[in-house]
C-alpha cells in the first residue's frame, strides 16, 4: 500500500508528527506491560530487549514532540496514552512470550512502516512548512533507520528462541507491495 | 489506505443504502472525481475481481470485494474514533477524510490497541453521519462538509 497524498499543511503535519508520537508511547506503555507479565528473573534477553524498545521510543517521542512544538500544535500526554493502553490492555494482550516478540515485531514494522510512508508524503509534497524541511526529514529518516534496526534485533530474537509461525498478519504483511518494502526484506 | 480501498469502501456505503447495485454517479460522487475516473477505477477493481458493473445498473462487489471494503471502512472507523476520543479533535470526519489516504492499515491496527470500538464495528457505521452510531459526538459542522 502506497501513500497516495501528500502532506500539504502544517496542521496536516503535526497530525501526523502526533500519531507518530502516540506509536511511539504505544510501544513504550505495551513494552512495560510486557515486562512486568515476566516472571522476576525469567527472559532475560528478552526483558533487556523490552527494556531497550521502551527507551528507544521514549527518544523518539521527545524528538516528535520538539518538531510538534514547532508547529504550535499540542503535544500527546504519555499517561494519557499509557492509562488508555492500561485500559484496553486485557482485550489486546499477546497470549504467550512468542506473542510478546510477535507483538514487539509488529510495534517495531508499523513504526518503520509510518515513518517512511510519512517521509514519501513530505518528499511528494511542495508546501512549506513552518518547520525546517531538511531538519524534518533528517529527524524523520533517523528514527525509521532505528526502527529498522529494532526490527532486526527482534527477528534475531525470534530465531534465537525459535518462535513460531508468526500470528495472521505478522508474515503476510511482509514481503507484499501492498504495504510496500519492509526492513526485513530490504536488507535481504 | 490505498485509492482502490477507498473506492471498496464508497461503493459498499451505497450499496448498502440502495439494497442493490451502486450507481456510477453516485460512486463518483462520493470519491469526489468525475464520473470517468470512478468508471476507470470501477473498471480495474473489476479486473481484480473485487467487483461486478453491469450497464445501466451499476456496480456490486464480489464477496472479495466485500470483504476487502468492511476491512476498508474498519481502518476509516479506527481513524475517526482514535482522532475524536483520543486527540479530542472536534471536525474529526474532516481530518479523518484528509488522513484516510496517509494511514496505512498497519498503523491503524496500532491505534485500534487504545480505543474502544464496538464489537459490531463497522456495521455500527452510519454512513449518513458519517461516523459510527456509537461514537458520542455531535453531527458534522456544515463548514467541515465534503463539497457536494
Amino acid at each position: 500500500m502506497s501513500v497516495s497524498a501528500p502532506v500539504g499543511t502544517d496542521h496536516q503535519l503535526a497530525r501526523l508528527l502526533q500519531i507518530g508520537m502516540v506509536l511511539e508511547e504505544v510501544v513504550e506503555a505495551r513494552a512495560a506491560k510486557h515486562a512486568q507479565s515476566m516472571e522476576e528473573g525469567m527472559h532475560g534477553e528478552m526483558r533487556a530487549l523490552l527494556a531497550e524498545a521502551a527507551e528507544e521510543s521514549a527518544g523518539h517521542r521527545e524528538r516528535l514532540a520538539e518538531l510538534v512544538d514547532e508547529l504550535d500544535a499540542e503535544r500527546v500526554p504519555f499517561d494519557q496514552i499509557e492509562g488508555l493502553v492500561e485500559a484496553q490492555y486485557g482485550q489486546t494482550k499477546p497470549e504467550d512470550f512468542d506473542g510478546v516478540l510477535y507483538d514487539q515485531l509488529c510495534n517495531e514494522e508499523t513504526a518503520y512502516k509510518f515513518y517512511d510512508d510519512l517521509i514519501g508524503a513530505i518528499e511528494e509534497s511542495d508546501a512549506t512548512f513552518s518547520v525546517d524541511r531538511a531538519r524534518l526529514l533528517e529527524t524523520l529518516v533517523a528514527i525509521r533507520e532505528e526502527e529498522a534496526a529494532g526490527v532486526e534485533r527482534v527477528t534475531d530474537l525470534m530465531e534465537r528462541e525459535g518462535a513460531g509461525t508468526p500470528p495472521r498478519g505478522v508474515e503476510e504483511d511482509s514481503g507484499t507491495d501492498d504495504h510496500g518494502g519492509t526492513p526485513r526484506e530490504e536488507r535481504g | 489506505m490505498n485509492t482502490a480501498d477507498q473506492y471498496l469502501k464508497a461503493i459498499y456505503l451505497i450499496q448498502r443504502e440502495e439494497d442493490g447495485p451502486a450507481a456510477t454517479g453516485k460512486v463518483a460522487d462520493a470519491m469526489g472525481v468525475s464520473p470517468a475516473s470512478a468508471n476507470e477505477m470501477i473498471g480495474k477493481l473489476e479486473g481484480r475481481g473485487l467487483a461486478d458493473h453491469e450497464k445501466y445498473k451499476g456496480v456490486r462487489l464480489t464477496d472479495d470485494g466485500i470483504e476487502r471494503a468492511r476491512d476498508a471502512l474498519s481502518t476509516y472507523c479506527i481513524i475517526e474514533r482514535f482522532l475524536a476520543n483520543v486527540l479530542e479533535v472536534e471536525a474529526f470526519r474532516a481530518e479523518a477524510r484528509e488522513l484516510e489516504p496517509v494511514i496505512d492499515d498497519l498503523v491503524a491496527e496500532r491505534l485500534d490497541t487504545i480505543i474502544d470500538r464496538n464489537p459490531a464495528c463497522p456495521d455500527c457505521f452510519d454512513a449518513e453521519a458519517d461516523a459510527c452510531r456509537y461514537l458520542e459526538v455531535g453531527p458534522e459542522p456544515e463548514g467541515e462538509k465534503p463539497a457536494d
